[in-house]
């Protein structure tokens, strides 16, 4: 205990911790104790937690630290990656034993049996689970407000949304509530509360982690992805909870590997600064922070050029087709049969009906029925089959670009943090908020969001770095060199 | 306003949602609002376009047709809001069934 006092453990990154850990400086109980006791300081005010276990979590580190202590007397111990690390995740995966309830009523009972695939690799490679973290109801949302339990409060400025849909992940890890979180990305449900909230988030490419245990919302755009304090610790996660799983056919059996920077210089990287990315509603001092950032890694070697992807404007509308019409058939499961709330009827469609009436709020009611819509006989070419050729041409623009550059820079989001509320009525509103962000699920391509720095009242500015598919350790790379050279990521919020 | 409160009493019909009278209304405001919205795309041309089929980057494959345990049944009933003699209950589905 000597290097680190104990009542600070918090302040350690998941690298750090893991290192901590090795050393023997201190245990993973003590760790996980001192997670836990801040999560019951603090996550009555910031409601990012829906679950905790205390018990669970603090036996996986008793486990953990036996096998350290193993270790010690026995020098050809082999010791899993993440051993002893604790980890908060998003209410939207299963793990076995704990509720899942993905922020909705019509799942407030439901226990799964079985544990995401991303979830148990982490579990097999030695993590303790915290909790599970808050989200809009079923990751339809860009605040949690839309979550049937509460909003979480931004950590930055308790006033503020953590953005969303991993808002409770974006906020347990930016509180210091975690080292570190799983988070989910259909729209920029990773990018933008790690925007939001000052921290480095992964959407990784589609195919490259397993969606099984993920309660699915848009299947051909729903990513796992993970909060994170720096790069590197989103490093460590990716390279245990990615590959092949036969439990998930999109997943590939071996990523590409692509060129990426190793070390300090970023020289001979081509950054593309697409304008249509740098548009009226954009805050003035969001650019600011992001072109600075760009300067930045032009500082550190790479060029940037201005290039194009004309379709942005597109990303929207589009989204706003696709996304629904997958919930809706997705969603069509909750049917107060095999799981989930159930509202008592003669009649079986009436039973279908109440039971998804009284169990979905407002948003997801919105978006089935969008989906049903555009889905619906008569409507189906306009609606859904044009949306599908208009993001063709959404992905063409990323594969033109991506043969003249290697990363693509651009603000996450058009504003830093927004006030609980801002967005009441109009659901319109609310979807602006992910302009940014809905063209990389749309191209199935990875991105990343890392904090560029503070705003004049002192919230955080998101970078966002896209990447050409399996790009993944390519934009965590640039991060990483970006923070070799910045301490925007070593802040925290006072709490 | 693209939707009459007809289409928005269809609409949930198709989706399975009951709403009340207040509901109706709002929804008919705001889906008219982001039909209109995503409206937009009626503007390109896209006769040259394909439809994207699949945003998966490999062709996906079948795994192998190996048989494996099925999940518990008991597991999986025990999140039945109503299940009896390892079955889910439902209520009649056939006219006169009993």
């Amino acid at each position: 205990m000597s290097a680190v006092r104990s009542g600070a453990l918090h302040e350690l990154s998941a690298k750090q911790a893991l290192a901590g850990m090795r050393a023997g400086k201190f245990s993973s109980v003590e760790l996980t104790r001192t997670y836990l006791e801040r999560i019951e300081q603090h996550n009555t005010r910031l409601n990012a937690y829906l679950y905790v276990a205390p018990e669970a979590a603090l036996q996986a580190a008793a486990a953990a630290d036996k096998l350290y202590a193993k270790a010690r007397r026995k020098a050809d111990t082999k010791l899993p990656a993440l051993l002893g690390l604790p980890i908060a995740v998003k209410d939207v995966l299963a793990v076995a034993g704990m509720p899942t309830t993905c922020g909705s009523l019509i799942l407030e009972d439901f226990v799964p049996s079985y544990t995401a695939t991303s979830v148990q690799r982490l579990l097999d490679a030695g993590v303790v689970i915290l909790g599970k973290t808050n989200t809009d109801e079923f990751a339809m949302g860009s605040s949690t407000e839309n979550s049937a339990y509460g909003v979480t409060h931004n950590p930055w400025d308790e006033t503020r949304v953590p953005g969303g849909s991993s808002g409770g992940s974006a906020a347990a890890v930016a509180a210091r509530l975690a080292p570190v979180a799983l988070g989910t990305d259909t729209g920029g449900s990773v990018r933008q509360p790690a925007a939001f909230c000052g921290l480095t988030g992964l959407k990784t490419t589609y195919g490259r982690v397993s969606r099984y245990g993920l309660v699915a919302f848009g299947s051909s755009l729903d990513t796992v992805g993970v909060l994170a304090r720096d790069a590197d610790d989103a490093g460590l996660i990716l390279k245990v909870m990615g590959g092949y799983d036969p439990h998930d056919a999109t997943t590939v059996e071996r990523a590409p590997k692509l060129d990426k920077p190793s070390g300090k210089s970023l020289k001979g990287l081509k950054i593309g600064v697409p304008k249509e990315y740098f548009i009226d509603g954009l805050s003035a001092e969001v650019e600011g922070g992001v072109r600075e950032a760009i300067a930045q890694l032009e500082a550190l070697g790479a060029k940037a050029v201005p290039v194009s992807l004309p379709h942005t404007e597109y990303a929207l509308p589009v989204y706003y087709i696709i996304a629904p019409a997958e919930a809706s058939a997705n969603l069509a499961r909750f049917d107060g049969v095999r799981y989930g709330l159930r509202e008592e009827q003669a009649d079986l469609i009436d039973m279908f009906k109440r039971s998804r009436g009284a169990g979905f709020g407002p948003e997801v009611k919105r978006r089935i029925m969008v989906g049903s819509y555009a889905l619906s006989s008569g409507y189906y070419d306009a609606y859904y089959g044009q949306a599908q050729k208009v993001r063709t041409l959404i992905r063409r623009d990323f594969d033109t670009v991506f043969k003249k550059v290697d990363i693509v820079a651009a603000p996450a989001t058009p504003s830093t943090a927004f006030r609980i509320g801002a967005h009441g009525s109009d659901p319109l509103e609310m979807y602006l908020e992910d302009v940014f962000t809905l063209p990389a699920n749309l191209a199935g391509v990875p991105g990343l969001s890392l904090c560029a720095g503070f705003d004049s009242q002192g919230l955080p500015i998101g970078l966002q770095m896209l990447g050409p598919h399996f790009a993944d350790e390519r934009l965590l790379a640039v991060a990483k060199a970006y923070q070799r050279v910045t301490d925007w990521q070593t802040r925290q919020p006072a709490l | 306003m693209l939707l009459s409160k007809e289409d928005v009493e269809h609409i949930a019909l198709l989706a399975r949602l009951h709403l009340s009278e207040e509901e109706k209304e709002r929804y008919r405001e705001q889906l008219s609002n982001i039909l209109d919205h995503v409206g937009k795309l009626q503007e390109l041309n896209t006769a040259d376009v394909p439809a994207m089929a699949s945003i998966a980057v490999e062709r996906s494959r079948l795994r192998p047709d190996v048989p494996a345990a099925a999940m518990p049944r008991a597991d999986l009933l025990a999140n039945a809001p109503d299940a009896a003699d390892e079955q889910f209950r439902v209520p009649p589905v056939l006219d006169g069934g009993a």
